[in-house]
């Protein structure tokens, strides 16, 4: 499970660099995205314009590192693509994160806020 | 003994493996390159992939929770979709039936109360047709339709 990260002033975005995150590496990723983020700013931007696959172990790890930053600090989504999409729609997770269509525009809006 | 004729021209595949996460992505992969699941729409195909990841990783995880057991998935093109047959020889279905698969409240939960877990089942029932579940034999079998969304 590859991850890359920023860091910009007020916020920090992480890209994953896999096409998938599923049931075989959903727990890695929580654990790479727990160091990632482990220190820096209180808004993190998740980039998943690269993932192709998300099951709902995925997702589940996706919740699990929300609630890891606390309610101090944010993750917002970028870049889902359309299966990523419907999943985060059809289990109403889609309510739960702010979601950017790309990264840029997730930097932009961090930015302004 | 020979197919009939019409079952010749009617795309079918089976495969068999050992449920566990890094075999169910495997099996996905040679799944969705060959007919059926390879002559769907791309989002046919997106749909296919999600509900069978669902379906399998519950094998693995809750038919055969101590170690990695046979799976045998059928796939069968129909009108419209694709007739899936997925047998197991794990655990029964807690109650003898599916899990309802309901979607927890979740607008208005604080932080800490989000669910990491209980969207497999609400998935698998919002993106599959004719679901049937029996046990029958020792065996699990779990019967739906992947319609094609193209």
């Amino acid at each position: 499970m590859q991850l890359q990260t920023q860091t910009r002033p007020n916020v920090i975005s992480v890209t994953v660099l896999e096409d998938r995150i599923d049931a075989a590496t959903a727990i890695q990723f929580k654990e790479k995205m727990r160091d990632a983020t482990k220190d820096g700013p209180q808004r993190v931007v998740l980039d998943l314009a690269r993932v192709q696959f998300l099951d709902s172990s995925g997702l589940g790890a996706i919740v699990a590192v929300k609630k890891l930053l606390g309610p101090d600090r944010s993750l917002e989504l970028c870049g889902l693509t359309p299966t990523v999409e419907k999943v985060f729609r059809l289990t109403r997770m889609d309510k739960i994160f702010t979601i950017h269509p790309s990264l840029d525009a997730a930097v932009a809006h961090a930015a302004s806020a | 003994m020979q197919p009939a004729p019409d079952e010749v021209s009617r795309h079918l595949l089976s495969l068999e493996f050992q449920a566990c996460p890094a075999a169910v992505r495997d099996a996905l992969r040679r799944m969705l390159l060959r007919p059926p699941l390879s002559t769907l729409s791309d989002e046919g195909r997106g749909t296919a992939e999600l509900v069978l990841a669902e379906v399998l990783n519950n094998v693995a995880e809750h038919a055969y929770p101590d170690r990695p057991g046979p799976v045998t998935v059928t796939l069968r093109q129909v009108p419209h979709g694709v007739s899936c047959l997925i047998v197991d020889q794990g655990a029964a279905m807690p109650g003898g039936k599916l899990p309802a698969g309901r979607l927890p409240d979740t607008p208005g939960l604080a932080l800490d109360e989000l669910p990491e877990g209980g969207f497999g089942w609400h998935l698998i029932r919002s993106l599959t047709l004719d679901l049937h579940y029996a046990r029958a034999g020792g065996c699990n079998q779990l019967r739906f339709v992947l319609p094609d969304a193209g």
